[in-house]
């Protein structure tokens, strides 16, 4: 290659840097008008809400009077709706997640199974709400409880999770499971001592990802029947008596966070808007709390596995 | 050092493949394989890729039952108790509890250097701490690394130089007291000194255990291998003493093959 050719050479790397310069220039554009709206919705939120957050904001109930209302049923709610949740989606996600990936025999039904899966999760939530109310509130007749509220909501999150948990499994390298069974381990010890592990952080992001997502969700809720106004709290998990724990909250009527939000702005006064802005606010900071979590777990996790 | 083939006749055998025949799915890759592995001795296999060489490999600890759609016609017998390893009677499992194999690349758990060597134990169900601390010691220093990471057993394993990992990984093989090591082109992704650490390991691990050694790389059968078979495309063309096979080979095509004249 002559100096000549250099001259060409130096120009075409120029041109071809303008490529870069521009892909950035779009990209930041794109960040900024993602960012900016969100600061904007949280700024309006704070600024509309925050007069209002206050101790007593947590611990009154509903009222007709905008300055007395709080939102101690809709968090103890969103709280109690979200523990049954997560106890049914995040185990049986996880074992489907498990049994697909590392157990089933990849033939036409599994294929099935996989694209329904894919399928199910871009499914409305309201269809979810449909299919609660008609199965659990009327088939087998567990009313507009908690227990309904979370079984329908852990439908909604199960195929999140499940793909979710296949994608972390597949991410784990084949050498490693080749490593554990060529030592002689059976396939469930392959999968729980050295897979899991190393999956874990995906996992776990699957679970809060759908867990955030149920936490938001109101349209299936209110079709299931939802109250929206409630004075009072479901019985408390730990009794006096043996065997000191009751399971009788699952059974008890709820009210949730965005129900609650919803309900407020519907009404015509202002002082009202402001309460579904402080509320707002609670349940934004609540998922940014569950989001935390998780990527504090997933550094901590990750933290240990490198290959 | 290397004793001829006629000589080989008096030794024990650990292992035999007889007419052995493996079929990813529709495509046969090896066939009709006859070969035998002397006890306390290293056997390499070479050829050129694609020969199926790592296949015969797999054959012996059943990796092949991982995957669907693979399938074994004739017989590994296994000595002394002369079972037939690829009996469908045979648990793959019972099978790499007596087999332990080395990858071609370093496959560390991620785990503490102690619990990569450790796990294979765990699981045979050795629970008492202080006969896991002996056995763990004991493989690596059989694996010639226990001087490197005794201060640091709790370390993840891949905080190890590949070398390192690659010893780990034979100190994990090692824990179980194998009848017969597979390795797999253990040193295809090291560094020439680390190469010479765990060839000169290998050479050290043959008073005690059997070894089926698959490589790429010729001189490297030359120098840790007692015998050498060679293959090309699933045939298995010849076996032979180390020494007879790279100095006067039976066949044209092994001689090409050695020589560098082909593959």
């Amino acid at each position: 290659m002559g100096i000549a050719d250099l001259d060409i050479v130096r120009r075409q790397i120029q041109q071809a840097k303008r490529g870069d310069l521009i892909f950035v220039c779009l990209g930041l554009a794109a960040l900024a008008v993602a960012i900016s709206t969100f600061i904007a919705l949280f700024g309006n939120m704070l600024n509309d809400g925050l007069a209002r957050l206050g101790p007593e904001f947590f611990m009154n109930y509903g009222s007709r009077h905008a300055d007395k209302a709080g939102i101690l049923a809709a968090w103890v709610g969103t709280l109690c709706v979200m523990l049954v949740t997560a106890a049914v989606a995040v185990p049986l996600g996880i074992a489907s997640g498990i049994y697909l990936e590392e157990y089933a025999r990849k033939n036409l039904l599994t294929d099935l199974i996989e694209i329904n899966i894919s399928n199910l999760a871009g499914v409305p939530s309201i269809v979810y709400g449909l299919l609660g109310l008609g199965v659990f509130v009327y088939a087998f007749g567990f009313g507009k409880s908690i227990l309904t509220a979370g079984l329908t909501l852990a439908l909604l999150i199960l195929p999140i999770i499940i793909v979710a948990t296949r994608e972390a499994l597949r991410s784990v390298p084949g050498m490693i499971r080749e490593g554990a069974f060529a030592l002689g381990s059976t396939r469930w010890q392959t999968v729980a001592h050295h897979v899991m592990p190393a999956a874990m952080p995906g996992v776990l992001t699957g679970v809060i990802l759908g867990l955030s997502r149920a936490i938001g969700e109101t349209a299936p809720l209110i079709v299931i029947g939802t109250l929206t106004f409630i004075t009072f709290l479901p019985p408390a998990p730990i009794t006096p008596d043996f065997p000191f724990v009751s399971f009788a909250w699952v059974n008890s009527q709820f009210t949730v966070m965005p129900i609650q939000i919803y309900d407020w702005t519907s009404r015509p006064q202002a002082a009202f808007q402001a309460n579904a802005s402080t509320a707002g606010l609670v349940l934004v900071l609540m998922t940014l709390l569950m989001n935390g979590l998780a990527i504090w777990l997933r550094a901590r996790l990750r933290k240990r596995l490198k290959w | 050092m290397n004793k001829t083939l006629q000589d080989a006749d008096t030794l024990p055998k650990k292992a035999e493949a007889k007419a052995l025949n493996f079929y990813y799915g529709e495509k046969q890759a090896l066939k009709s394989i006859n070969l035998p592995i002397y006890d306390k001795r290293v056997t390499a296999l070479i050829g050129p890729s694609g020969c199926g060489k790592s296949t015969f490999l797999r054959c012996f600890n059943r990796m092949h039952d991982l995957y669907p759609g693979n399938r074994y016609e004739g017989e590994i017998r296994l000595y002394p108790d002369d079972i037939n390893l690829l009996d469908s009677g045979v648990d793959p499992i019972e099978v790499r509890m007596r087999l332990s194999m080395v990858f071609q690349k370093p496959n560390p758990f991620p785990k503490s250097i102690y619990e990569n060597v450790a796990y294979g134990l765990r699981i045979r169900g050795v629970k008492r701490r202080s006969e896991m601390d002996d056995r763990v010691e004991q493989a690596l220093r059989g694996a010639a690394i226990w001087n490197e990471v005794k201060d640091r057993l709790d370390e993840p394993g891949s905080n190890l130089s590949g070398g390192q990992q690659q010893r780990l990984c034979i100190a994990r093989a090692l824990a179980t007291e194998p009848e017969l090591m597979l390795f797999d082109e253990p040193t295809s992704a090291l560094d020439p000194i680390a190469t010479a650490l765990i060839e000169e390991l290998i050479h050290e691990l043959k008073s005690k255990v059997s070894i089926l050694i698959v490589t790429h790389n010729m001189q490297q059968a030359a120098r840790v291998s007692d015998f050498t078979a060679y293959m090309y495309l699933g045939d298995l063309v010849e076996f032979g003493s180390t020494n007879e096979l790279f100095i006067k080979p039976k066949i044209k095509q092994t001689e090409d093959y050695i020589t560098g004249r082909f593959g």
